[in-house]
């Protein structure tokens, strides 16, 4: 008998909140980015739990695509910092204030 | 805690999870308040690692080898292969906030999302009928449920994901690509070219 699913539901919930806190916090766009990955990896974590608490394949199936979504969200997010850095040399999210209104 | 007597999970099981969940906390601990960006993304391997050993624990054999390749392996390597090239290793000014009063709402707002999806909850973590097609306990190990369940019910998403990766790449490609390289223009030329322009 395995630790029970909801230990890692509270798990995943807090490293959820834990990643939409660096989210909000902070200014650096590389770390905001690492946050967006960890409230990703909580999803996947509930995923796999709710998987094995009701004994569906379906739940890791979504979290390979999840997977995969990820690794193509990271490329295009990284080309665009790339992108932004060649314009101007700042690594905080308050100076890109060209889509201001 | 009731919760935790009556569970009666074996002694291994428990230090496993317990020694994976302090290395999950503490990884994104880390992310979110170191101040070097690259020991952030360390912290990360940190959290990715220890999810990894979570989806062992839970059956989940191949997801977790992918987790380590794709996640501890490409994309780590990719964050810090971006703040190295960039050199935006230089620490972030945290002493004044653009928003007014940004940080004490967003403790606020995640406190609050917390303990909402601890209330939603109610000790009814799941409900519903357990799945007898496609499920775990179906012959063959992880992977054969996991390759059964992709190239049957999930074929076309899986074929989708096929397009999407090819339209990231490409999207990258054309992103970071320089303006100057006009079409036509060899590779040796170009190279000359960007050379120049560096050294200018």
């Amino acid at each position: 008998m395995t630790v029970p699913g909801s230990w890692y539901l509270v798990l995943s919930a807090l490293l959820f909140s834990l990643g939409a806190l660096g989210f909000f916090t902070r200014k650096n766009i590389l770390i905001m980015f690492m946050s967006l990955e960890l409230m990703l990896n909580a999803v996947n974590l509930t995923f796999v739990t709710f998987s094995r608490m009701l004994g569906d394949i379906g739940g890791q199936t979504l979290v390979f695509f999840v997977l995969v979504v990820a690794a193509a969200e990271v490329v295009v997010g990284l080309g665009i910092i790339v992108a932004i850095f060649r314009r101007r040399s700042s690594a905080t999210a308050d100076d890109l204030s060209i889509f201001r209104g | 805690m009731i919760d935790l007597l009556a569970a009666q999970a074996t002694l291994p099981d428990l230090i496993t999870f317990l020694i994976a969940a302090c290395a999950v906390i503490l990884g994104a601990l880390g992310v979110i308040l170191m101040k070097n960006p690259v020991h952030s993304a360390l912290s990360m391997i940190m959290t990715l690692f220890a999810v990894a050993v979570l989806f062992i624990e839970q059956d989940a054999q191949f997801l977790a080898a992918v987790q380590v390749i794709v996640y501890a392996g490409a994309i780590v390597v990719l964050f810090l292969f971006v703040i190295m090239l960039l050199g935006v290793d230089k620490q972030e000014n945290l002493s004044r906030d653009q928003l007014r009063g940004q940080r004490p709402l967003a403790f606020l707002a995640v406190l609050v999302i917390f303990v909402e999806i601890l209330a939603l909850s109610q000790g009814n973590w799941t409900s519903g009928a357990k799945a007898t097609v496609l499920s775990t306990s179906s012959p063959g190990s992880n992977v054969v449920q996991l390759a059964q369940s992709i190239f049957t019910t999930y074929l076309l998403p899986f074929e989708a994901t096929s397009v999407l990766l090819i339209i990231a790449v490409v999207g990258a490609v054309v992103l970071v690509r320089r303006s100057d390289l006009k079409p036509g223009r060899d590779t040796a030329e170009a190279i000359e070219l960007e050379s120049e322009s560096e050294t200018k």
